[in-house]
């Protein structure tokens, strides 16, 4: 009943959050770690997220893709309880967010966007620190410090202040308190920002061997990773999900799905394309964007409603005795078809 | 309990591991030390007791606990790091506990520091030594008080400077509660009994009393109860702050 009068910090503060009873909350979808539900939220007339639902299962790493502002870090603050939602819950592990937090927080591995660190911190002690506050005991603590430090190469700084660390060693200070305690839930927002190549490399294989038995939701802009290490893309635009489907599904949304790329005799060039354009199947045919060796041009016979033309295209080639440097079929780009998913009909921007 | 003295830790710690703790240290004690003398004049005064040290601390604190104070929560919500401690599984409370208790330790550290102001008294005469230690008890509990609002202003922004000046003039309004110079803002509307009451909230009165060497119930319920107040609305603060 005071819970009722007291805003619900008070109440907190003075009794302790009632964990009596840490209502198991039954998922709708078997197997579903992470299960988001009607989530909504505004900031004064700006809704930044307007009730979406989807669900992440053990095993699987979801990609939550969007343009900049469409709501994929409030999203993802809301998850792991740092925001309360205006609308709907999620529920993680089988806690309700709203109802029972600190049960949610701990079985949360959570990398927030920037990936924010104490400066005046050592990665060790600010592992520590982080460690302690979730309750490890003396004797895992060393145990799965040490493993977490040479999981993200971190010895070499150890002992370092990370006020002093480059921007790719702060990052994986950030992975490694996300990742540990092992937990059975990990939202990583942007984890490779900033990262090398060769240290984007390294997460991707950490995220992938991690995958078996976790669900993971990893927030990014590079598209490629998608392809890499996700086994699920959520595209969101304006806080609503505009795509729920695998990479290679989304990939056969795009454009140049199936299309034939030639590289050609620049002065065969125009031969081809002439020959392109009667193959049955073949809707258009571009120059390709990319730049070949010197003296030569590229083709892409696009295919009408993605079928797979490349038998027909490479007979038509042969008969007609066009020397092809190369030959490839486009799997589709994905930046394309994040382009077409995202762009924003103007009709929307009045409402 | 445990989050408490976790967080707790490494707030403390926190305070030593940049040179702000020791600049602190050093200016509270040197001007302590230097009002005690030059302005209070103790060696003058011919009487062995410590009242002209005292009598500066409610300045000193204005001057300088909004200092220890600003940094505590402005600095989490500028640097971020706030989200990674809001989603670690502990209580807001806990945390606002923790973050208060480091930072009033650090001042009863800084206050221990001017021990030898006492030693030096004793050498020289024969001081009422448990008036002394009542001062003391009662300078740290006032420090706490100044710290209460100071933390609140700390939640309340992300810019430190501007946490600071809160700090310093929500400090300023509760000293000066007493005197004409916040008391006739109130006085024109506000019912004599509340301007009283508002009266009752001055720091330097109540502070007068500890000094004297007399542990006043009533003063010893209003610094405790301004402390716990000034945490629950941290603790508000804090989480309706979140993200914005």
């Amino acid at each position: 009943m005071l819970s009722n009068l007291f805003p619900r910090t008070v109440t907190d503060f003075i009794f302790g959050e009632r964990r009596s009873k840490p209502a198991l909350v039954e998922p709708s979808v078997p197997g579903a770690l992470i299960e988001v539900k009607g989530l909504g939220k505004r900031f004064g007339s700006i809704t930044a997220v307007d009730g979406l639902s989807f669900h992440v299962k053990r095993g699987e790493v979801l990609g939550f893709l969007g343009p900049n502002g469409a709501g994929k870090t409030t999203t993802m603050r809301m998850i792991t309880g740092y925001l309360p939602p205006d609308a709907g819950t999620a529920v993680v592990a089988g806690y309700d967010v709203l109802k029972s937090p600190i049960d949610v927080k701990a079985r949360i591995g959570y990398l927030p966007e920037g990936a924010p660190l104490y400066g005046d911190m050592t990665p060790k002690s600010f592992l520590e620190f982080c460690a302690d506050v979730r309750g490890l005991h003396p004797a895992g603590k060393a145990r799965r410090l040490g493993m977490v430090s040479d999981l993200l190469h971190l010895r070499a700084v150890w002992l370092q202040p990370i006020d002093t660390l480059s921007k790719g060693f702060k990052r994986r200070v950030g992975l490694a308190q996300a990742i540990l305690m092992n937990p059975q839930v990990l939202i990583l927002d942007e984890p490779t920002d900033g990262l090398d190549p060769n240290q984007k490399h390294d997460v991707r294989m950490l995220l992938k061997e991690m995958a078996g038995d976790k669900a993971i939701i990893v927030s990014t802009h590079i598209l490629e990773e998608v392809e890499s290490v996700c086994s699920r893309a959520v595209v969101i635009a304006g806080g609503r999900i505009v795509a729920d489907d695998t990479p290679a599904a989304l990939l056969g949304r795009s454009r140049l799905h199936n299309a034939v790329m030639i590289r050609v005799a620049a002065d065969a060039a125009t031969g081809a394309k002439a020959l392109l354009q009667t193959v049955a199947g073949v809707a258009t045919v571009e120059a390709a964007e990319d730049n070949g060796p010197d003296g030569t041009a590229g083709l892409l016979a696009i295919a009408e409603g993605g079928a797979d033309v490349a038998a027909p295209v490479r007979a038509a080639l042969t008969k007609a005795g066009i020397q092809v440097r190369e030959i490839r079929v486009e799997r589709g780009r994905l930046d394309d078809v994040f382009r077409t998913l995202t762009a924003e009909p103007p009709s929307e921007r009045a409402a | 309990m445990h989050h408490v003295r976790v967080i707790f830790r490494r707030e403390l710690a926190a305070y030593f591991a940049s040179p702000v703790a020791y600049v602190f240290m050093v200016i509270f004690v040197a001007l302590a030390g230097g009002l005690t003398f030059y302005v209070g004049g103790l060696f003058d005064r011919g009487e062995a007791d410590l009242r002209p040290f005292f009598q500066f601390h409610p300045w000193l604190y204005l001057l300088l606990v909004p200092a220890v104070g600003m940094r505590l929560w402005a600095e989490e919500r500028k640097s971020g790091t706030i989200e990674l401690l809001m989603t670690l599984p502990i209580r807001p409370g806990e945390v606002v506990v923790g973050k208060f208790l480091a930072a009033w330790v650090f001042l009863g550290i800084t206050l221990a520091l001017t021990i030898p102001l006492w030693i030096t008294v004793n050498v020289m005469g024969r001081p009422d030594n448990g008036v002394i230690l009542a001062a003391y008890l009662g300078s740290w509990l006032m420090a706490g008080g100044f710290l209460a609002l100071s933390t609140v202003a700390s939640a309340l922004t992300r810019n430190q400077v501007v946490a600071f000046i809160l700090g310093a003039t929500f400090s300023f309004v509760f000293m000066m509660s007493g005197l004409d110079l916040v008391q006739s803002l109130f006085r024109g509307w506000l019912p004599p009994i509340l301007a009283e009451t508002i009266a009752g909230f001055s720091f330097l009165s109540h502070f007068n009393v500890i000094a004297q060497g007399v542990i006043d119930l009533r003063s010893l319920v209003f610094f405790a109860s301004l402390v716990a107040a000034g945490l629950v609305i941290n603790a508000i603060v804090i989480e309706r702050g979140k993200g914005a």
